[in-house]
């Protein structure tokens, strides 16, 4: 009975006009204004914000993966430059060697034909040192000669024809 | 679910120790019986003034349209104009109206005089502040006068709370307030209508002041900080944002519809959170009821309701109406039942907020009252020790489980409203199958 009576003039438990009106005037500005001031704006940072990290994510994952390219295509670019390299020096090396052997031939036929040219020379000098010693010996013997002759000839006929003997015989060397 | 049924208990037993203590005991000394129950509805209710300790009360304004005797409207300025007394009694009548415990009631009788009257209230020690008054000199007798009156008033009405007020030694009638309950609970019609800036009122103005500043700086550092991770305050939302967005609207109502209600889900959730929290709060600016007010929490649900049925889909229409799929006769009983669940669930859910924070806040002044009970009117020190012991310890217990029932209330408002909204949206069944 206390119960009841005092439900009677229990009001929370009662709508009363009043109070609906009031909660329904402030919870809409609540609603409207937090709406536009603070709970779409947050939500659209915050969804802004989850794009970005995903963005962002994604993003790293593609560099990781351009890296990841990078370095394979460096590396094949690194063995191809050491190929390269390696083919140029046994090129070059061949060269080299190509380049010396055809200097040794060439050097070796230099040397040759100058050796030649020498023996030629030499034949050459030989002879004409032949004729020189021939041409003085002819003249120093007819000096000789003369000088003998100047004094024999005086008397002798047949030391004049061994003069002359001589003389041939110095022809024929 | 637990928790509920304990609250069913606890409910039961402030009901109980509410019965059983009527009368046993008086409180301050005075002669004044002490009644747990009523004093747990007292702290419950909605006022025109905002108690802060003893006699000392924050007068609030009075707004009150009164059109079937003369029409027109009182407006005043604050309910100090009532010279607010002991048990936030007011000393005086103006135009009829009086302030009961904090609460302007109307006095029934036409004849009464209108404008400032001196007027006493039973238990009678509400006039001695003034007997020294200007008003006094006429109304001094009543007091004398109120004694017998007072003992026909106890025999319905227990104490201080018989619904009379004395005027040169006469009893009369309040009106009781304007409440839309068809007059079945005691309340109905009546010659006022109050509008005024009650103490629930101040209270959701309040929290929506508190939340709404909060909420703009929060909003600020967003802009302001952008992209960069939250902080501080930002920090301490941004939980509580996500939570509602990605365990409420997004799995309840779906990733398609449910940005359009996220405004209204998080207004609700925090809007009831705050009103919840405040009123944990035992002293100004706390201690305001309005989440355990049914006016409130109606208007509340009536939102869900009315968000519901203007966005539900034919589909939806089509479940309540004619339920695909199932027998013509089975459809004959299915759809008033399908009817009565649309408005069942907006109902469930106002009564499912009222009644948890309610029980909450009548189970701690029960077990406050527990000092005067074990007490005995003060009379037995003993009895009053243990009291205080264990109402310190019960009370604590309490606080800190109601602490879990606002957070808890808060959300079940929120998912169950998602999840409503989440049904009259939904996309067709065997559509939606092949993303199962």
């Amino acid at each position: 009975m206390t119960f009841l009576l005092a439900a009677t003039r229990f009001w929370p438990i009662l709508p009363e006009p009043g109070l609906i009106f009031w909660t329904v005037l402030i919870f809409l500005l609540f609603w409207m204004l937090m709406s536009k001031y603070a709970f779409r704006p947050i939500a659209d940072a915050l969804a802004k914000r989850n794009g970005d990290i995903e963005d962002a994510l994604k993003t790293a994952e593609q560099a990781r993966l351009e890296m990841a390219n990078l370095k394979s295509e460096n590396e094949k670019l690194l063995s191809e430059a050491r190929e390269e390299r390696a083919k140029m020096l046994k090129e070059a090396r061949e060269a080299g060697a190509a380049t010396v052997e055809e200097a040794k031939e060439k050097a070796r036929l230099e040397a040759q034909k100058i050796i030649n040219n020498a023996r030629q020379e030499i034949e050459n000098q030989k002879a004409q040192a032949m004729r020189e010693v021939k041409n003085q010996a002819g003249s120093m013997a007819i000096e000789i000669a003369e000088k003998v002759i100047r004094r024999e000839l005086k008397g002798d006929a047949s030391q004049t024809s061994f003069v002359n003997d001589l003389v041939n015989e110095i022809k024929l060397n | 679910m637990r928790t509920k049924s304990i609250f069913r208990v606890l409910f039961l037993l402030a009901i109980l120790i509410s019965s059983f203590s009527h009368r046993a005991l008086a409180s301050g000394g005075n002669d004044e019986p002490f009644n747990s129950g009523e004093a747990a509805l007292h702290h419950i209710a909605d006022a025109h003034t905002f108690h802060l300790f003893g006699d000392i009360y924050i007068p609030l304004p009075a707004m009150i349209f009164y059109d079937r005797n003369g029409g027109g409207v009182t407006f005043l300025p604050s309910s100090a104009s009532f010279d607010i007394g002991h048990h936030g009694n007011g000393n005086l009548a103006i135009d009829r109206y009086v302030l009961k415990h904090g609460v302007v009631q109307r006095i029934k009788d036409t004849n009464f005089p209108m404008g400032e009257v001196k007027i006493n209230w039973p238990g009678g020690h509400d006039s001695h502040d003034h007997a020294s008054d200007d008003h006094a000199g006429h109304d001094h007798a009543g007091h004398n006068h109120d004694t017998p009156k007072k003992q026909t008033a106890d025999v319905d009405s227990p104490g201080h709370d018989s619904d009379q007020v004395f005027y040169n030694g006469k009893g009369f009638d309040l009106e009781h307030r304007t409440t839309w309950d068809g007059e079945l609970a005691g309340g109905g019609k009546t010659s006022y209508m109050d509008f005024s800036i009650t103490k629930n009122v101040f209270t959701m103005l309040m929290v929506a002041l508190i939340l709404g500043l909060i909420f703009i700086r929060v909003a600020k550092a967003y802009k302001q900080r952008d992209g960069q991770a939250p902080k501080g305050l930002q920090g301490f939302i941004e939980p509580w944002f996500l939570f509602i967005q990605d365990e409420v609207a997004r799995p309840m109502i779906g990733e398609k519809h449910y940005r359009r209600f996220m405004p209204y889900l998080m207004a609700a959730f925090f809007f009831i959170l705050g009103l919840n929290l405040l009123g944990q709060i035992p002293f100004f600016p706390g201690s305001g009821n309005a989440s355990g007010a049914i006016s409130i929490t109606i208007a509340l649900a009536a939102f869900t309701f009315i968000i519901t049925t203007i966005n539900g889909n034919r589909h939806y229409w089509e479940h309540i109406l004619w339920m695909p799929g199932i027998p013509a006769w089975v459809k004959i009983i299915i759809t008033p039942v399908e009817i009565m669940g649309m408005f069942l669930k907006p109902i469930v859910l106002f009564i499912r907020l009222f009644a948890n924070i309610s029980a909450g806040h009548i189970v701690i002044v029960a077990f406050v009252g527990l000092i005067f009970v074990l007490g005995e009117s003060g009379k037995n020190a003993l009895g009053a020790g243990m009291g205080v012991i264990a109402a310190t310890l019960l009370t604590t217990f309490m606080m800190a489980l109601e602490l879990l029932v606002a957070v808890l209330q808060a959300y079940i408002f929120t998912i169950l409203s998602a999840s409503y909204i989440g049904a009259a949206v939904e996309e067709h069944h065997h559509e939606g199958e092949e993303a199962h």
